[in-house]
């Protein structure tokens, strides 16, 4: 047996423990040296406050009295946690955007920032946890009172008062010592979280060591302990469908509505990764913390004698078998489970009650004294610890009240129900815009009533709060009024009865109201923020830029945030406007940031009040919310218009840019043709200098060679005059200005003709050209320029016949009509002309084989280009005929009807 | 004005990226389907009802952490309009 004192060091040697490893994180935390303090583990375990001592101790009474139905507790979070994506993961988002510090703030901030509804959620709060707070203060007195009873006398009523008020004064402590370290609810509350993250293991492991020992150690292993579960009464209890479904939606809703719930899940969230972790690991370690709950209790109905209190076999189970260290880790896991949560909901509530209801009747009742220099965060921290000793102080109170006799489970049950009457307003909140303010405080208020006159009140006993007359026959003998039988239903269990009521009227009461209700514009803001938080993360535009005096914003920062951390702030904004030392303006942009900023540390509806008493307006009116609209609109026009500037002034550009690349493109050209002409020129001049030369000198020469000097010169003064004359008609066909003179003819006379005359003025020796024609298709009659366009021919004849290099030469001329157009190919049976020329031979000065082998210029069939372009047709080259091949285009305006 | 165009179909990551979040939001119907079921049943031994429920509760958790390293990396990447757009 375990001597008492020994106990009460333990115990103590525990909290010391939980102390240093909480000062140590702090430590940590606040030398920015956070590494596995912000893991998904500690994450994921600091949500383990969700099982209390009432999971610890309650699950097995729970177990022993109602069968399975405990499992309902630990199934409804399965179910939110795995469906974390949908529900959390947005939750956490408007979390962090909004810098909520609480599910009070939460609900307020959606709402329009109002602070009637945040008193509301806060008062709601407390009234639904001060029960709950009752039951962890019983249970930890009952587990030392069970330790007492084995050591030498029974314990008397005082003694378990004066430890319950031990407990609650030494939890007060270490709860103001960690909790109310930093004012920013934003900022987490490392050494807190850690610890608890401790003690999350603590009673995981404690529960499980107790539980192997019962299936292991006392039921002789599976088998027997499955023998067991069969022959024990709990085989026997009646399955009950309705509290099944009912308990298993109460407890889901818990999960986000508990204010220690919301505080670890949202507000002490780093990371919206962690959530994923936490989706499968915290189903996880319910999963293990109720896996043995039915075999201790089963083994507890059996070894405990008759009448022995259910909800404290995971104690007396081993201390039974004489276990004493077992005993003691399973009181410490007890004691963790309790204290663990008592620390976090009293962090929850107190900050709500300072920043939902302190704040704003201080605000209140100085009057202007968002103004008044001085210090308001002594005032904020002082209200946290007091109210931190109240709650506890409540709950207390609460355990005197009902005398600790309530079994466990249903206080718990209680508590949820209450805390659930926020579901239908914060669900409505971040999923449907027309939520309403209105409706939200009818809704609630609606569901807070009805849940205090059929569940809470009577919980106190007949005789308690409620009179037994009352609790039968109904509030003035109105039957239908009866507090567990509302409206004539009576067949309801008494918490199905109270959480159909509530929880059905509040909806109810809250769509209708908020579907007939209009809300204001600041709730549209908030509600468009809160519900589309993954679109945009931007703040609701809440003040307009007015003669707001910097100094008195400063002046009120500085004693909410702290003198140095304000300064930061206002320095960091004048410099981002570009302005020296530490009054920025008061931008609209700067007065939100400011705002939300002051929320981490007040809550949003104290913030909005004190920025609102020295900006002067407390909420944004239509006409701000048309300047914002239109401001925006007006932003849009103007980039729509740049936009189209800027298209124009980039098509501009390139005009310009492509004008240029010509202009260098005709420069190079010119140049090119002059060397050309020159070099053209030069050769025949040079041929006739050296000639007359030698006619000059009259002995060396004997007249026939004169002759042929003479001749040679004549000839090379011909081909310098043709040359002339084609450039000259180059350049007169290249500028228009000739003059086309149309006169009919027949396609295939001028065919004839130009056959002829290319024949004609080549060498009649090496005449071996076979040409072929298309007889009956060349009978096309034409109005045209006949003369050019023969010349045309001529040109391409002749081209054939000077550079064809096939053996036995043919030249086929093809003659087509197509859509009114006629098309004439010659086509030659050569080598043609290689690809890389093909661009450039209707250039002036081209020529594909090297040297005057053929005595041409080159500019022959660049006259023939500007001769049908200027007839209105066109010339080109046709590749792949098997040799050169050339296509003229006869427009069909030169083509005669018929 | 112009507004921005969004892809009507999606790269094949993204896609499983979105079926991966509507599994996540759908495993929780399943979770009601198979915790509500055994209300139809008629009377049974309890022993074999508790198997059965920790044996859908171990279900749940391994499909939630099947589906957790997944969506974790989604999170980890650029925000999109997730809410209302093409799946």
């Amino acid at each position: 047996v375990i001597p008492f004192n020994l106990l009460v060091a333990v115990c103590l040697g525990y909290v010391v423990f939980l102390f240093g490893i909480a000062f140590v994180a702090e430590r940590r935390a606040m030398k920015g040296r956070l590494g596995w303090l912000r893991s998904p583990w500690i994450y994921t375990l600091s949500l383990s406050v969700y099982c209390t001592a009432w999971t610890f101790y309650g699950a097995v009474g729970y177990a022993a009295r109602s069968g399975l139905e405990y499992l309902t507790i630990y199934l409804g979070p399965t179910l939110v946690l795995v469906g974390w994506w949908w529900l959390l993961r947005k939750l956490v988002r408007i979390g962090r955007t909004q810098r909520i510090t609480s599910i009070a703030d939460l609900i307020s901030s959606r709402y329009g920032k109002s602070n009637t509804l945040g008193a509301i959620v806060t008062i709601l709060a407390v009234v639904g946890t001060t029960p709950y707070i009752a039951l962890q203060l019983q249970s930890v007195t009952l587990s030392f009172a069970v330790f007492a009873q084995s050591d030498l006398r029974p314990w008397a009523a005082a003694d378990l008062n004066s430890t319950a008020l031990w407990v609650a004064a030494g939890l007060s402590v270490f709860t103001v010592l960690f909790g109310t370290r930093n004012l920013d609810a934003n900022e987490r509350h490392h050494g807190v979280v850690t610890a608890i993250a401790v003690e999350a293991l603590v009673k995981l492991v404690a529960l499980l060591a107790v539980g192997i020992f019962v299936v292991w150690g006392i039921a002789g292993g599976l088998s027997g302990i499955a023998e067991m579960i069969a022959e024990s009464p709990i085989s026997q209890t009646d399955f009950n469908g309705g509290r099944w479904a009912g308990i298993t939606f109460l407890s889901a809703a818990a999960v986000i509505t508990l204010p220690r719930m919301f505080q670890v899940l949202v507000v002490e969230n780093s990371d919206e990764r962690h959530l994923a972790v936490a989706s499968w690991a915290f189903p996880l370690y319910l999963c293990l913390m109720s896996v043995f709950v039915v075999p201790i209790a089963v083994v507890g109905l059996d070894t405990q004698p008759a009448g022995a209190n259910p909800d404290l076999f995971v104690l007396t189970v081993p201390l039974s078998a004489n276990s004493e260290g077992l005993a003691t880790l399973a009181f410490l896991g007890g004691f963790s489970s309790a204290t663990s949560m008592v620390i976090v909901a009293a962090i929850a509530l107190s900050t709500m009650v300072s920043n939902h209801i302190v704040m704003p009747v201080w605000l209140r009742l100085t009057g202007a004294g968002a103004m008044v220099s001085g210090d308001v965060r002594h005032i904020l921290i002082t209200a946290r610890r007091v109210s931190i000793a109240a709650i506890l102080a409540l709950g207390y109170l609460y355990f005197r009240l009902t005398g600790g006799s309530e079994a466990l489970a249903s206080i718990g049950l209680i508590s949820f129900t209450g805390v659930a009457q926020v579901l239908p307003a914060l669900l409505g909140g971040i999923f449907w815009r027309g939520a309403t303010k209105r409706g939200a405080v009818i809704g609630v208020s609606i569901g807070f009533f009805i849940w205090a006159y059929t569940l809470f009140l009577p919980s106190f006993g007949p005789g308690g709060l409620m009179s037994p007359d009352l609790l039968t026959f109904g509030p003035l003998g109105i039957e239908w009024l009866r507090p567990h039988g509302l409206f004539g239903i009576t067949g309801l269990d008494p918490l199905l009865h109270a959480m159909f009521w509530s929880l059905s009227l509040n909806a109810l009461a809250f769509f209708a109201i908020s579907m007939f209700g209009f809300p204001s514009p600041l709730e549209r803001l908030q509600g468009a923020q809160f519900v589309n938080v993954f679109e945009h993360s931007a703040g609701a535009r809440g003040w307009v830029q007015g003669v707001v005096e910097a100094e008195d914003l400063l002046m009120m920062s500085q004693r909410i945030l702290g003198a140095e951390k304000a300064q930061t702030l206002f320095q960091q904004e004048a410099a981002a406007q570009g302005k020296m030392g530490y009054l920025p303006d008061t931008t609209a942009l700067f007065l939100e940031q400011l705002e939300r900023e002051l929320a981490g540390s007040v809550g949003a509806a104290t913030s909005h009040a004190m920025v609102g008493q020295i900006v002067g307006r407390s909420s944004v009116s239509v006409e701000d919310l048309m300047a914002v609209a239109d401001e925006t609109a007006q932003i849009m026009e103007y980039s729509t218009r740049l936009e189209a500037q800027s298209e124009e002034l980039t098509r501009t550009a390139r005009q310009l840019r492509e004008a240029n690349e010509k202009l260098t493109e005709l420069s190079v050209q010119k140049d090119a043709f002059l060397s050309q002409i020159s070099h053209e020129l030069r050769t025949p001049m040079t041929t006739i200098r050296s000639f007359s030369e030698i006619l000059m000198t009259p002995d060396t020469t004997t007249p026939q060679e004169r002759k042929k000097f003479l001749g040679v010169i004549q000839d090379e003064a011909i081909r310098l005059t043709r040359l002339l004359d084609d450039l000259l008609d180059l350049a007169v066909l290249e500028n228009g200005q000739v003059a086309m003179q149309a006169q009919p003819g027949n396609l295939g006379d001028l065919l004839d003709r130009a056959v002829m005359t290319a024949g004609a003025s080549s060498a009649a020796d090496d005449d071996t050209l076979t040409i072929q024609r298309s007889g009956g298709a060349e009978n096309v009659a034409l109005i045209t320029d006949t003369d050019r366009l023969s010349q045309v021919f001529i040109n391409l004849i002749s081209n054939a016949r000077k550079y064809c290099d096939a053996p036995d030469p043919v030249l086929s001329i093809s003659t087509r009509r197509t859509q009114g157009r006629v098309e004439v190919d010659f086509i030659d049976n050569g080598s043609g002309i290689p690809k890389r020329a093909q661009a450039i031979i209707f250039e002036k000065f081209s020529r594909v084989s090297d040297g005057h082998a053929a005595g041409g210029a080159g500019l022959g069939l660049a006259i023939c280009r500007e001769i049908m372009e200027n007839l209105g047709g066109h010339i080109s080259y046709l590749p792949g005929q098997g040799g050169a091949a050339f296509r003229v285009v006869l427009p069909a305006t030169a083509v005669q009807a018929g | 004005v112009k507004t921005p165009q969004r892809p009507l179909f999606l790269a094949r990551q993204s896609y499983r990226r979105r079926r991966a979040a509507d599994a996540s939001r759908f495993l929780p119907v399943v979770g009601v389907f198979l915790i509500l079921l055994p209300l139809l049943r008629g009377s049974g031994g309890t022993a074999g009802l508790l198997a059965y429920l920790f044996v859908i509760w171990i279900l749940l958790i391994v499909l939630a952490a099947l589906l957790s390293g997944r969506l974790s990396r989604a999170l980890s990447l650029p925000d999109t309009h997730e809410e209302d757009d093409p799946s």
